[in-house]
């Protein structure tokens, strides 16, 4: 990044350097609110989740809970339920792709080929926001049902065969209660966090980069691998993570489409948080979730290379 | 029509038979028609220019030549191979962008071997570091876009170009996003490279000295046709429209009654007094016509002195403004008939700056004027700039 040459060029850092001191004070009450907003709704019930944690795992509602830096309480969570753990990640993960895979295709759609359409395209989007998200996906549940036309169809298409051989429902041809249904679910409902950081940054791309492309012999395939998809990188680090993030925390798309068998951690952490009340068990899963995503995360930043990306 | 010789993008047979030729080429859009079917040849290795102003029809001619445009109609061909449909990516044409268009996600040397790299060339480390050093950003390989000057980003977008040998480089106003003094720089710069390279190159601006510097040919376009082609100076020195005496440097245009040839003349009455026109540069026949002369062409003295100029002689102006620029003086001087004149005066020091109020006689040499058809607007192409 920085230049060999002796002629360097505007470095940020230089001009950053000497800032009266009134402008200094004028961005720590900007940042204000912002932090007042972070350290209650944030901070302190991270504090308390933490202390939660490691809390005595003999306690209870009624004996009431004592602090006892009780750190096995991580191990036995991870122990009992790294299966539910696994399948988090694997179910956000698998919905993550489908919604890139079918929101880049709609955003891409958006942003350069609908023309007068584009604004009512990007309403129909954020649309289903208007009805409530425990509405949205109990209907799923009357569009997968047994004896619906949408099972009928996917087996006329031997859909069902294919997703009952890659795993992702049972031999009986039912699509709803399979794990089929949860990542479906998941991807309906996250999709229009994907779009709309894609559009966002396919928008952006000056169209005469592609003619350039083209006029450099780029055929419209490689063109688009070669610099409308690099240049989307940005919408499509954050429309994965705004995807991911929730989707691997979500319980209600595995409560309302799923089985027994297809119980995500989220689903585990309401479980004990809220019927058993077992703080400890659930405060340590609820930390080590964190813990996962932050660093999957990281690495997923670091290894896409955006901050390299104008 | 022959598909004998297929073009193989790069192969460029070294005799004159590869020139650019426009013909019939039309495009419409819904409301309006861009270029009027363009009858054009650019010879190969020459320097060509399409001037005119905005929405004259110059870029999308470009963008026809380079198949970033469909056109409605007409052919382009490139020597006996037709390319009017051919992809963009599949011409052996390349554009230098207006805004040079790099590519913001890779550095330098990886914009400059893109071209080569898609056409499947393998170890182009060497030929993009020959073309660097061409363009004098050996140094900056490594660097983004956006942590270059205009001027190199300009450079860039060239090396960019030129690296895939095109038979035709299209350039877009390359230098409009330019400050005046590194344009100047650039303008001998890239007429070098041409003289160096030899390739066609065909050159869309807007401003007249640009392409008086730089270009072969001009050819001026106007609402989507041709008005004038030719070599700068004869464009210059002879327009046939008033479009073009405008567009092209500035003239006076004076309305005359055309009296007759007489010899080697055309004999006018302008105002009372007689002037002549070479017939060569006489572009109106009879009835009335626009008598043109170049403002530094125009000679002036106190009413009563001498002037040096043969012939054609107008009394009775009267200076109304006169400004300095350093190597010349520009006199605004009123005619009896109420028009004023613009009048350039080379600052030779042989007389004193006259001011505003003198008396003044005009006159200039015959075979500087030239003659146009009455029923063109003596305004057109002035506004622009």
């Amino acid at each position: 990044m920085t230049s060999t040459a002796g002629i360097a060029p505007a470095n940020p850092h230089d001009s950053a350097a000497p800032a009266p001191r009134g402008r200094k004070l004028t961005g720590y009450w900007l940042i204000l609110p912002a932090a007042l907003w972070l350290g209650v709704f944030f901070v302190i019930p991270f504090y308390s989740l933490v202390s939660s944690s490691l809390f005595d795992p003999n306690g209870s509602v009624l004996t009431g809970y004592n602090m006892t830096w009780h750190f096995a309480n991580y191990v036995d969570a991870i122990n009992d339920y790294k299966g539910q753990l696994w399948r988090s990640i694997w179910y956000a993960g698998l919905a993550t792709l489908a919604c890139l895979v079918i929101g880049y295709v709609l955003a891409y759609a958006i942003a350069f080929k609908a023309g007068r359409w584009k604004n009512l395209m990007l309403v129909l989007v954020i649309a289903p926001f208007f009805t409530s998200f425990l509405l949205r996906t109990l209907s799923w549940k009357l569009i997968l049902a047994d004896d619906g036309w949408v099972v009928g169809f996917a087996q006329t298409i031997h859909l069902t065969n294919l997703l009952n051989f890659i795993g992702l429902t049972g031999t009986d041809d039912r699509l709803l209660a399979t794990p089929f249904a949860v990542i479906a679910g998941l991807t309906y409902n996250f999709l229009p966090f994907m779009v709309l950081p894609l559009y966002a940054s396919l928008e952006k791309i000056d169209v005469r980069l592609i003619e350039a492309s083209s006029d450099l012999y780029a055929s419209p395939m490689r063109g688009f691998f070669k610099v409308t998809f690099p240049l989307s990188l940005p919408g499509v680090v954050a429309g994965t993570l705004l995807t991911f993030i929730p989707a691997a925390g979500d319980y209600i798309n595995a409560t309302l489409l799923g089985n027994t068998n297809t119980k995500m951690v989220g689903n585990v952490i309401q479980s004990l948080f809220t019927t058993q009340g077992d703080y400890a068990a659930a405060g340590a899963l609820s930390v080590t979730l964190m813990a996962i995503i932050v660093g999957l995360v990281l690495i997923y930043v670091r290894t896409s290379g955006t901050e390299d990306l104008v | 029509m022959s598909q004998l010789h297929e073009s193989t993008t790069t192969d460029r047979p070294a005799s004159g038979s590869r020139d650019l030729r426009l013909s019939g080429l039309t495009k419409e859009y819904a409301a309006f028609t861009a270029v009027k079917s363009l009858d054009l040849v650019m010879p190969q290795g020459s320097f060509f220019a399409l001037l005119g102003p905005s929405g004259c029809g110059k870029t999308t001619t470009l963008r026809m030549v380079a198949g970033l445009e469909t056109p409605t109609s007409g052919a382009i061909h490139l020597g006996d191979t037709e390319i009017t449909y051919a992809k963009p990516y599949k011409r052996p044409v390349n554009t230098v962008f207006q805004n040079y268009a790099l590519f913001p996600h890779l550095n330098i040397s990886k914009n400059v071997a893109f071209g080569l790299e898609r056409r499947g060339v393998k170890n182009v480390g060497q030929q993009v570091a020959d073309m660097l050093e061409l363009v004098e950003l050996t140094s900056q390989a490594h660097k983004k876009p956006a942590q270059m000057s205009g001027g190199q980003q300009q450079r860039v977008a060239l090396a960019r170009a030129l690296i895939n040998q095109p038979e035709v480089l299209l350039l877009d106003e390359p230098l409009g996003a330019l400050d005046l003094k590194l344009r100047r720089g650039m303008q001998l710069e890239l007429k070098r490279i041409q003289t160096e390279v030899g390739l066609t190159f065909v050159h869309v601006t807007h401003d007249q000295e640009e392409a008086m510097t730089m270009a072969d040919t001009i050819a001026v376009m106007n609402q989507g046709v041709i008005e004038q082609m030719g070599a700068p100076n004869d464009l210059y020195e002879n327009p046939k429209t008033t479009f073009v005496a405008n567009f092209l440097g500035q003239s006076n245009l004076i309305e005359a009654e055309i009296q007759g040839r007489e010899g080697g003349q055309v004999k006018v009455r302008v105002q009372g007094a007689l002037a002549s026109i070479p017939t060569e540069r006489a572009h109106s026949e009879s009835g009335k016509g626009w008598l043109g002369i170049r403002p530094e062409k125009v000679l002036i003295a106190e009413a009563g002195h001498p002037i040096d100029a043969p012939g054609d002689v107008i009394t009775g102006g009267f200076i109304t403004d006169v400004s300095f620029v350093g190597v010349s003086t520009q006199y605004m001087v009123k005619m009896p008939w109420g028009q004023e004149l613009m009048v350039f005066e080379q600052n030779t020091g042989a007389r004193r700056m006259l001011p505003v109020g003198t008396k003044v006689d005009v006159s200039w040499r015959p075979e500087y004027a030239f003659l146009l058809d009455a029923s063109q607007d003596a305004k057109a192409g002035i506004e622009e700039d």
